[in-house]
């Protein structure tokens, strides 16, 4: 197979031990272009395979936008635009703004988790080359993989496929980049 | 050798990722990674829909047409055709909706609040407890809607520039009631969306192609379960879980709030917020068990829905009921010690009045039947939790329908009371809004993963590095 048009290399394992332990050895061996799917989330992982992670500043982004969204209107609303004079009573009635403020920060900082939760991973993008090995589909059921990709700059077709073999996997594929 | 043995249970057990000490399993033996992927994605994916399915589903699109006749002959006639006159001016449209949105309460419960204590037995119940409380919202929505009179042009309610340049008055719970239903309705589906999209894939991978591979796909978003996605998709569903929680003890107090920011005696207490929201996860509960038991007899699911899981549904509503216990003890005794006439009269209404039928119905329903969840042999038995969910579900429409009606129907001036008489079309809308309710539910059923698959996953004892191999 051409090497340029492939996604990286594949590989299987039988269960999360033996898949973290893989990890580490594809770490110590100098691969970093490396992702690992799992059918349900494995903390070690994440140590092994480092990335960022921006959601928390999102939400905390989103939120604050939702407060001062809440706080501008009522604000602007309530004191500006159509004062309403009951009694005297101040205008700027902030204890009165609070449950308003409180819901509008929880619906902005929800709306970007998910939409940036959805936009981080890079959803939707409903076919990725891996689908094109038919094996990937158990790995949202009950399969472990490996996939050290092409960019990586140790990889190498015959190397890197014995090198995976050496860890004692149950399969190793080539998968295209289609 | 005894000591040996007792040391290697003792081994055993603390292998486990749950409470040793508790001898009742969150995931019965047997479990594995693909037993449970099967289970729950064949029920969507292959199995034949049961007999069940169909008779509940046929039931609740009955009551979903008498809803949709009832809204309109509504919208022709007006609020009218209900028995709502002044003073009482809320009856049943309020009490409905008051009694949907706390049932909604205890899927968010489960699904944040449990999550954040890392409660790893809410992980099987929460997809479709998180279903039953966004479809209760729904049901809950229409009551405030209709009751509008002039549906049509509820948007009035919200700010927006008008060619009237009027706006809402922001120191109004009606107000704040609209945010806080809204937002809870939206941050509910999100949360439940996100949870879900894992499961999507695994339904994507394993359905045989075409139409519902496409359609599986389109909702997965090409999940494929890489490890950077789970560790952001893990941040998110905690960070919303986070929100989530202070969000639904708001919206009960938002909603306690309608009655208790008015001054009529019965109302006008500071007890309503941690009253109505002890309530409303005390219906929840007994929702999710209505619900849940019949979905495990008929679709299997003991070995995800097991007895530690009815165990400990049944002592959370257990302590709620007992919260509730404690604000029908408070409210007689303030009304005492307050000295005020108007606030003692209403509680000597409640107990003798024209409606006192349902104060000791409460009682009875409310607080002396669901005693019997003190017994284990009541908390882990199919039977009797369910009967006593019924009743507490029944108990708490009747304690939203006393609160408002009794407070309402004799207030200061005994010139401008009255009674109250439901009319057929009361009960039709109400009856309807059930109807509604299983209709959504039944296709969430057929159609969605209702067990969280990778989250019970993430419960079997294998499921943690060096922790052994299922095959």
């Amino acid at each position: 197979m051409n090497e340029a048009g492939v996604y990286g290399m594949v590989a299987e394992f039988g269960d999360a031990t033996t898949l973290v332990e893989a990890a580490t050895a594809i770490k110590q061996q100098g691969y970093r272009q490396m992702e690992a799917y799992t059918p349900y989330p494995i903390k070690d992982l994440h140590e092994i395979i480092p990335g960022s992670n921006f959601v928390p500043p999102i939400v905390l982004v989103g939120g604050l936008i939702g407060a001062a969204t809440a706080w501008g209107m009522e604000y602007y609303i309530a004191a500006i635009d159509y004062p309403i004079n009951v009694g005297g009573r101040p205008l700027y009635s902030w204890p009165m703004f609070i449950p308003i403020l409180f819901e509008l920060t929880v619906l902005f900082a929800g709306v970007f988790a998910f939409f940036g939760t959805l936009a981080l991973c890079g959803f939707p993008r409903p076919h990725f080359p891996l689908f094109n090995l038919p094996e990937f589909s158990g790995a949202t059921s009950n399969r472990f993989f490996l996939c050290i990709e092409r960019g990586d700059l140790l990889y190498d077709s015959e190397s890197t496929a014995s090198f995976l073999q050496s860890l004692n996997p149950i399969g190793v594929w080539e998968v295209e980049d289609i | 050798m005894p000591e040996s043995i007792a040391l290697e249970e003792r081994q055993r057990h603390t292998a486990r990722p749950l409470d040793p000490n508790n001898p009742l399993e969150v995931v019965a033996p047997g479990t594995t990674f693909e037993t449970v992927s099967e289970q729950i994605s064949s029920i969507v994916l292959t199995r034949k829909t049961p007999l069940f399915w169909w008779c509940t589903f046929g039931f609740g699109l009955f009551l979903f047409v008498v809803f949709g006749i009832s809204i309109a002959y509504l919208l022709a006639k007006g609020i009218g055709i209900w028995g709502v006159q002044i003073p009482v001016a809320w009856a049943f449209a309020i009490t409905n909706f008051v009694w949907w949105i706390g049932i909604g309460h205890a899927g968010t419960l489960i699904s944040a609040f449990l999550l954040l204590m890392n409660q790893g037995w809410r992980n099987s119940i929460n997809r479709f407890a998180e279903a039953m409380t966004i479809f209760a919202v729904m049901c809950a929505g229409m009551f405030p809607l209709f009751h509008l009179g002039r549906a049509w042009i509820f948007y009035w309610i919200l700010p927006y520039p008008n060619t009237m340049t009027a706006q809402p008055n922001f120191r109004s719970p009606l107000v704040w009631d609209v945010f806080a239903v809204s937002t809870y309705f939206t941050i509910s589906v999100l949360f439940w969306y996100i949870g879900m999209i894992p499961d999507l894939g695994t339904l994507r991978d394993r359905a045989a192609g075409g139409f519902k591979k496409g359609f599986y796909g389109v909702l997965a978003f090409g999940w494929r379960g890489s490890s950077h996605h789970w560790r952001l998709h893990q941040t998110a569903c905690l960070l919303l879980a986070g929100i989530a929680t202070p969000l639904v003890l708001s919206v009960h107090t938002v909603v306690s709030f309608d009655f208790t920011i008015a001054i009529l005696p019965g109302w006008h207490s500071t007890i309503f917020p941690p009253y109505f929201v002890a309530g409303a996860i005390y219906s929840g509960f007994a929702m999710v068990l209505v619900l849940g038991l019949p979905l495990r007899a008929v679709y299997g699911l003991h070995n995800l829905i097991t007895v530690r899981h009815l165990n400990n549904c049944g002592k959370l509503m257990l302590v709620t009921g007992l919260f509730l216990a404690y604000t029908y003890l408070i409210e007689p005794f303030t009304a005492w010690y307050s000295g005020n006439d108007f606030e003692m009269y209403t509680v000597h209404n409640r107990a003798v009045g024209p409606h006192a039928w349902s104060y000791w119905l409460v009682i009875l329903l409310n607080v002396v039947i669901p005693q019997a969840l003190w017994f284990y042999k009541v908390r882990t038995r199919v039977v009797p939790l369910f009967t006593v969910s019924m009743v507490v579900l029944v108990g708490m429409w009747v304690e939203r329908f006393m609160i408002i009606v009794t407070a309402l129907d004799r207030d200061f001036l005994p010139s401008s009371w009255s009674n109250f008489v439901a009319t057929f079309w009361d009960n039709a809308m109400f009856w309807g809004s059930i109807g509604m309710f299983i209709v959504l539910f039944m296709l969430f059923v057929r159609f969605l993963p209702m067990i969280p698959m990778a989250e019970v996953r993430e419960l079997l004892p294998f499921s943690k590095p060096g922790g052994g191999t299922e095959k």
